[in-house]
C-alpha cells in the first residue's frame, strides 16, 4: 500500500497529478481524494469514474470525509489565496500533514526536486516555484556547481492555449517568483525571468532558454554540469531535453546588467524543450507536465523518507 | 482636425542603436521633441520596462535615470513609457511613475489581452494615463481585434492601439481593421495608429488610420525605430500640415532634431533593405533584426533566412531567444 495523498484542485493541473499517480508504475502513492468545489468539473468526474473519491466541497469536506486520518500528504493546486486558506484549515485538522504548494503562495520554500530537495529537509509545506522554474533552475543550479553565476536569465515561452487562468490574471507572480528561485535555488546572484505566450496553431511545444553570466566559468565543465542535469530531470520529466548544443559566447565589453552592474565574461546559453506527456491536456503543455512531474517526484521522496 | 504626436524616437528607435541611448543623449533629444510641441515622449528600452537583459539587449544607461532626465528637461509634452506584462511588473511601473513619466502603454500580443488586466488597472490606480497596445495585429482578424480591444477598455484602458509591430499591413488592411475596432469601442476611449516603415508605408498608413478616427500617432525622429523604423514624425507632421490637420508641432524643429541630432547618432542607416523589408514581407517582429543579424555574423546563415524561418514558426514578440535556436537550426540543416 502506498503513502495516500490527496489532491485539492480538480483543474488542469489538479486532474493531470492524479493521472500520473494512478499509473500503474507509480507505487509509492496513493490517491486518497481529489477535492474540487465545483461538482461539474471535469476533473471530478474524471476522479470518479476512475474510483477516486470526488469531493466538491473544497478542504472543509475533505477534512470531514472518512479516511482523512490515512492521508499523509496533500497537493494544494488552486490559487495562492485559497492556498493560504487551505493550510491553515489543514495544518489545524492534522498538524504534521505534508503539504506540497503548487500556488504562487510560497508559504514554504522554494523546492526543485533535483536541487535542493535534500537541504530544506522536513519542512512541512513546500512550494514547487512555477512550470518555468522547474524547467530552467536546475540549469542554474547546476552551472552553479562548477562556478559562479554572477546573472541568470530564463525565457519561458509557452503555447497560449496550456496558459490557464491563474497564470493569466497575474503574470507578474511568474515572473516574481522565477527569478525568486533563480537567486535562492539557482544560486545566481541576481535573475531576472520572462515569460511569452505564443498562440500559433497547432500549438507550439513550451520552450525555455537559460541565460548564465559568470567570470570564472570554464565551458568544457559548464557543458559537463548541463548535460548531466538535464540527464537527471529527465528522469522525472521524460519530454524534457536539450534543444541545441550548449551555446558560448564571450562579452569582451563591459555590459550594465540591471540589478548587478557592470559586467564583462562568458555568457552561456542552454535551450530546452518540454514536450508533455500528454497525461490530461496534449503534450505540448510540458508547462503543466513539469509542474506536476516535478511535484510528484517531490512527493515520492518525501514518502519515501 | 487634431491630433496627438506621440513620439517613440527614445524607445522604439533605441532597437536601431541597440539601446544605447546615454543620459545627455535622452535629454537633448526629449528638449528637442518637447521645444518642437509633441504630445508625449516614450523614453523605455525598446522592449519596456525591464527590458534591459540578455534576451533584449541591455541599455548603456537604466532606463530610470532616462525617464527623470527625460522629465526634468521637458516644459510641456508627457514622458510615456511602455511595459510588456511578462517582462516588466508593477513594482515597475510605480518606479517609472516615481521618476516623472505620466503616460503608459501596455502591450500584448494581438491575442493575449487578458494578460493585461492587472498592469491597466495598476497603471489607472497609480494615476498614469493609461494605453492598451495590440501588437502584431496583422496575424488575426478584424473581430479578433476587436474583441481583444474591448477586454483592454474594460480593464481600463483610455486608449487602445492597433499596433503594426512588423510593418507588414498594407493600407486598406490596417485601415479597415481601426475601423473595425473604432466602431467598437466607447466614443471616448481615444485610439492610436503604430507604424512600421518595412513596406514602405508608415506614413500612409497612419493617414488612413486618421481618417478611420486615430487621435494618436506614433512617431520618431528620421523615422528611428525598430525594423525598418516607424513613422517618420517629420515626414508625418508636414503631410498632416498639408492636410490642414493640427498637430501643433513645428516641423522645421522636428526637421532641425532629426538632421542634427539623430543622424549622427546613427550606427548603421535605419532603412527599407533586403533585411527589413523581409520583415514586412514575411510578417516578423521588427525588433529582431539587429538580433538576427548577430546570429548571422555568428552561425554564417543570411539574416533573411533566420528572419523568414522565424515567420514560419509564427514566433511573437519577445521570442528573441529563438533567433539563435532557428539559426543553430538552419546551420545544421
Amino acid at each position: 500500500m502506498g503513502v495516500k495523498a490527496a489532491i485539492i484542485g480538480s483543474g488542469n493541473i489538479g486532474t493531470d497529478l492524479m493521472k500520473k499517480i494512478l499509473k500503474p508504475s507509480q507505487t509509492i502513492l496513493e490517491m486518497g481524494a481529489l477535492v474540487g468545489i465545483d461538482p461539474a468539473s471535469d476533473g471530478l468526474a474524471r476522479a470518479r469514474s476512475l474510483g477516486v473519491p470526488a469531493i466538491d466541497t473544497g478542504v472543509a469536506g475533505l477534512i470531514e470525509m472518512d479516511g482523512f486520518d490515512e492521508i499523509e500528504i496533500v497537493f494544494d493546486a488552486t490559487s495562492a489565496k485559497a492556498h493560504v486558506y487551505n493550510a491553515g484549515k489543514l495544518r489545524e485538522a492534522k498538524p504534521g500533514i505534508q503539504l506540497i504548494d503548487l500556488t504562487p503562495a510560497a508559504i514554504g520554500p522554494l523546492c526543485i526536486p533535483v536541487a535542493n530537495l535534500e537541504e530544506i529537509g522536513d519542512e512541512k509545506n513546500v512550494n514547487m516555484v512555477t512550470c518555468g522554474g522547474q524547467a530552467t533552475v536546475p540549469i542554474v543550479h547546476a552551472i552553479s556547481q562548477v562556478c559562479t553565476v554572477d546573472y541568470a536569465e530564463i525565457v519561458a515561452s509557452m503555447s497560449s492555449r496550456s496558459a490557464g487562468p491563474g497564470t493569466r490574471a497575474n503574470i507578474d507572480e511568474f515572473t516574481e517568483t522565477t527569478a525568486l528561485a533563480l537567486e535562492v535555488v539557482g544560486k545566481a546572484k541576481k535573475g531576472k525571468a520572462i515569460i511569452i505566450l505564443n498562440p500559433a496553431e497547432p500549438p507550439v511545444m513550451m520552450r525555455d532558454t537559460v541565460f548564465a553570466l559568470t567570470q570564472d566559468g570554464d565551458p568544457e565543465l559548464i557543458r559537463e554540469a548541463i548535460l548531466k542535469r538535464v540527464a537527471e530531470v529527465a528522469e522525472y520529466v521524460p519530454g524534457y531535453r536539450l534543444k541545441q548544443e550548449v551555446q558560448f559566447d564571450q562579452i569582451d565589453s563591459e555590459v550594465l546588467v540591471p540589478g548587478l552592474g557592470y559586467f564583462a565574461g562568458l555568457k552561456v546559453s542552454v535551450f530546452l524543450e518540454v514536450q508533455g506527456a500528454g497525461d490530461y491536456l496534449p503534450s505540448y503543455s510540458g508547462n503543466l507536465d513539469i509542474m506536476t512531474s516535478a511535484a510528484l517526484r517531490t512527493a515520492q521522496v518525501i514518502a519515501s523518507r | 482636425m487634431s491630433i496627438f504626436i506621440s513620439d517613440v524616437t527614445l524607445r522604439d528607435g533605441s532597437h536601431a542603436v541597440r539601446h544605447q541611448f546615454t543620459v545627455p543623449q535622452v535629454q537633448a533629444v526629449a528638449k528637442a521633441l518637447d521645444e518642437a510641441g509633441v504630445d508625449s515622449i516614450e523614453v523605455t528600452h525598446g522592449d519596456g520596462l525591464g527590458g534591459s537583459s540578455v534576451n533584449y539587449g541591455f541599455a548603456s544607461d537604466g532606463d530610470y535615470e532616462k525617464i527623470a532626465a527625460a522629465a526634468e528637461v521637458v516644459e510641456n509634452a508627457a514622458i510615456c513609457v511602455l511595459l510588456l506584462p511578462g517582462v516588466g511588473t508593477i513594482p515597475d511601473l510605480q518606479r517609472a511613475y516615481d521618476c516623472g513619466a505620466r503616460y503608459v502603454r501596455i502591450a500584448t500580443h494581438c491575442t493575449e489581452a487578458d494578460i493585461s488586466a492587472q498592469h491597466i488597472a495598476a497603471a489607472r490606480e497609480m494615476g498614469f494615463n493609461t494605453t492598451g497596445f495590440l501588437m502584431m495585429s496583422h496575424m488575426v482578424d478584424a473581430s479578433k481585434l476587436v474583441e481583444q480591444a474591448l477586454l483592454m477598455e474594460s480593464y481600463g484602458a483610455q486608449c487602445v492601439y492597433v499596433t503594426d509591430s512588423a510593418g507588414a499591413m498594407n493600407t486598406d488592411e490596417y485601415a479597415a481593421k481601426f475601423r473595425a475596432v473604432r466602431e467598437a469601442l466607447q466614443p471616448e476611449t481615444e485610439m492610436g495608429v503604430h507604424a512600421h516603415q518595412n513596406l514602405s508605408l508608415a506614413v500612409a498608413n497612419s493617414v488612413a488610420c486618421v481618417k478611420e478616427g486615430a487621435y494618436r500617432v506614433d512617431a520618431s525622429l528620421a523615422g528611428l525605430g525598430a525594423g525598418a523604423g516607424n513613422t517618420p514624425i517629420e515626414a508625418f507632421v508636414a503631410v498632416a500640415d498639408k492636410l490642414g490637420w493640427d498637430t501643433g508641432v513645428d516641423v522645421f524643429k522636428l526637421l532641425d532634431a532629426a538632421d542634427d541630432l539623430i543622424r549622427p547618432m546613427l550606427l548603421q542607416p535605419v532603412q527599407v533593405d533586403r533585411d527589413s523589408l523581409s520583415l514586412g514581407y514575411a510578417g516578423v517582429y521588427g525588433s529582431f533584426l539587429l538580433h538576427a543579424r548577430r546570429a548571422s555574423a555568428k552561425y554564417g546563415i543570411p539574416t533573411h533566412e533566420i528572419l523568414l524561418e522565424l515567420g514560419r514558426r509564427k514566433m511573437v514578440g519577445g521570442q528573441e531567444d529563438m533567433i539563435v535556436d532557428v539559426a543553430l537550426d538552419l546551420a545544421k540543416a
